[in-house]
C-alpha cells in the first residue's frame, strides 16, 4: 500500500513568547526570551524562581467560565491551540467534511498537575468528600483529545501519546501515519503543557534539573553555553492541522508544509541522561531520515531538542555530528527553547511550528544567551540572530525522560 | 446579611455558570439550568462548604430544585 502524502493546513499555539502563532513566530525571530519570575505560587524557599508563562490570555472566547473550572489548565491550553489551528485550517467550513474521518492526537507530558495538588490538599484536610467530581477528568492526559473531539463533534481516531519532553513530537508522527495510513483524512495534534506548579517546580529542582539564574531569568536559557545550568519549564501548547493532501486539494486548502519523516528510538541508558555520544538520538534521526526517503545531506535546518541542560546538550551536538558527517559543518541548527523555555510535553509541537514556518518563511530562528559555546559544540547555532536562508528540509528533534526519542522531518510544499 | 435563599442561589449561579436571572426557586438543577450529575455532585459540595454542614448521599441525591436546596438547609442548620 503506498503511503497518502500527509500535509500541515492549519496551526495554532501559545506559548510564553505570544498567545498565538504570528506573535510567537515573531518574538522568535527578534530573539526575544519569554522567561520572567514565577508568579502562579509563592516561590520563597525553590532554589528555581523562574519559568516561562502564559500571560494575558483571555479564555472567554473560547471556554465558558463554567467549562473551564471543571478543567486543568493544561486542557485550557490545548482547547485554545486546537480551535486557533481548526480556524487558521477553514476545515469546518468545508460543507463535505466527514467528521468521522476527523480524528485528534494531543497530548501532555505531565497533566493536571495544579488540579490533582489542589484535590490532594482538599482530602488531606477534609477527608474523601471534598474530592470534586471532576478530578479525573480536569487531570488525566487524553481530556485535551477528548474535549477538542466533543467541541468540534470528530469522531475518528482519539488519542494521546505521553512520552515526557518528546510527547508533542510522538503525537504528531503518529496522527501523520495514521492519515498515511488511511484511518483518517485529518488529524489535530500536538501537546501542551502547564507544569510550573508548586510541586512540579519543586521536583525538578529536586532533580537538579532546572537553571537557577534567578536574577537574569531572560538569560537562563542558554543551549550549547558554557554558563548554562539547566532548563527553564514553560507552559503553553501547539497544535496543528494535519491532511492527507488529496484531501486538502479538493477542499482548496492553504498548505503550509509537508510532514515528510518520523522516527523514534529509545537510549536504553538511564531514566533521565542520554548517553555522551547520542547513540539514542542518533538513531531516531536516522530512522526518520529513513522515513522520508532522503539523504542526510538534503536537511538544511535542525531545531534541536537544546533544553541546556549540561549532558543533553553535548549529547544532541555529538548525535549531530555523528549522523551528518561533514554536513554537519554546513546545516543550521538552533534551539527556540532559548528563548521560549521547555515547554514539556508542548515543546515537540510549538518547535515543529517553528520548523513549518523557518522553511516557508525562509528564516532560521536564532539560538539566544550563546555568548561562549562549550566545548566540541561548534556547529552553526544562528547565535548572530535570524536570518534568511533557503530551507527545504528541516528536522525538529525531541527526547525525553525514559530516554524516550522522536524527531519529525518537515518539507518545503512541492506539487 | 444574606438569606439562606440569596446565598443558595449565589452558589447555584457560581457552580452552574447560569445568570441570577435564569435561577426561579421552582428550577431544576438537572432539567432547567442544565446541570449533568457531575455537576449536581460538586453544587452539593459548594453548599457543604458555604453552610459548613454535612449532606449525607441520601439525602444529596433529593436535592434536585433550588427550593429543595434552600429547603434543606433552613432544616438542617
Amino acid at each position: 500500500m503506498a503511503k497518502r502524502r500527509v500535509v500541515i493546513t492549519g496551526m495554532g499555539m501559545l506559548s510564553p513568547v505570544g498567545n498565538d502563532v504570528a506573535s510567537s513566530w515573531d518574538a522568535v525571530q527578534k530573539g526575544v526570551s519569554g522567561i520572567t519570575g514565577i508568579d502562579r505560587f509563592d516561590t520563597t524557599g525553590y532554589s528555581t524562581r523562574i519559568g516561562g508563562a502564559i500571560r494575558d490570555l483571555d479564555l472567554e472566547p473560547y471556554l465558558s467560565t463554567k467549562d473551564a473550572r471543571k478543567l486543568d489548565a493544561f486542557i485550557h491550553y490545548g482547547i485554545v491551540a486546537a480551535q486557533q489551528a481548526v480556524d487558521a485550517s477553514g476545515l469546518n467550513d468545508f460543507p463535505e467534511l466527514d467528521k468521522e474521518r476527523v480524528g485528534v492526537a494531543i497530548g501532555s507530558g505531565i497533566g493536571g498537575l495544579e488540579f490533582i495538588e489542589k484535590n490532594i490538599i482538599s482530602m488531606e484536610k477534609g477527608g474523601p468528600r471534598k474530592v470534586s467530581p471532576f478530578f479525573v477528568p480536569a487531570s488525566v492526559i487524553n481530556m485535551i483529545s477528548g474535549n477538542v473531539a466533543i467541541r468540534f463533534g470528530y469522531q475518528g481516531p482519539n488519542i494521546a501519546i505521553v512520552t515526557a519532553c518528546t510527547t508533542g513530537t510522538h503525537n504528531i508522527g503518529y496522527a501523520a501515519r495514521t492519515i498515511a495510513y488511511g484511518d483518517a483524512d485529518v488529524m489535530l495534534a500536538g501537546g501542551s503543557e502547564m507544569a510550573t506548579t508548586r510541586s512540579a517546580i519543586a521536583a525538578f529542582s529536586a532533580a537538579r534539573a532546572l537553571s537557577t539564574r534567578n536574577d537574569e531569568p531572560e538569560k537562563a536559557s542558554r543551549p550549547w553555553d558554557k554558563g548554562r545550568d539547566g532548563f527553564v519549564l514553560s507552559d503553553g501548547a501547539g497544535v496543528l492541522v494535519l491532511e492527507d493532501l488529496e484531501h486538502a486539494r479538493r477542499r482548496g486548502a492553504t498548505i503550509l508544509g509537508e510532514v515528510a519523516g518520523f522516527g523514534m528510538s529509545d537510549d536504553a541508558f538511564h531514566i533521565t541522561s542520554p548517553p555522551e555520544g547520542g547513540a539514542g538520538a542518533a538513531r531516531s534521526m536516522h530512522n526518520a531520515i529513513r522515513d522520508a526517503g532522503i539523504e542526510t545531506g538534503d536537511i538544511d535546518y535542525i531545531n534541536a531538542h537544546g533544553t541546556s541542560t549540561q549532558v543533553g546538550d553535548v549529547a544532541e551536538v555529538a548525535a549531530v555530528k555523528s549522523v551528518f558527517g561533514q554536513h554537519a559543518g554546513k546545516l543550521a541548527v538552533s534551539s527556540t527553547k532559548s528563548m521560549t523555555g521547555h515547554l514539556l510535553g508542548a515543546a515537540g509541537a510549538v518547535e515543529a511550528i517553528f520548523s513549518v514556518l523557518a522553511i516557508k518563511d525562509g528564516t532560521l530562528p536564532p539560538t539566544i544567551n550563546l555568548d561562549d559555546p562549550d566545548d566540541g559544540c561548534d556547529l552553526d547555532f544562528v547565535a548572530e540572530g535570524a536570518r534568511k536562508a533557503d530551507i527545504r528540509f528541516a528536522l525538529s528533534n525531541s527526547f525525553g525522560f525514559g530516554g524516550t526519542n522522536g524527531t519529525l522531518i518537515f518539507r518545503r510544499f512541492e506539487d | 446579611m444574606s438569606t439562606v435563599e440569596e446565598r443558595v442561589k449565589k452558589i447555584v449561579c457560581e457552580q452552574l455558570g447560569v445568570k441570577e436571572s435564569e435561577v426561579q426557586n421552582a428550577s431544576s438543577f438537572v432539567e432547567d439550568l442544565g446541570a449533568d450529575s457531575l455537576d449536581t455532585v460538586e453544587l452539593v459540595m459548594a453548599l457543604e462548604e458555604e453552610f459548613e454542614t454535612e449532606i449525607p448521599d441520601e439525602e444529596a441525591e433529593k436535592l434536585t430544585s433550588v427550593q429543595d436546596a434552600i429547603d434543606y438547609i433552613v432544616a438542617h442548620t
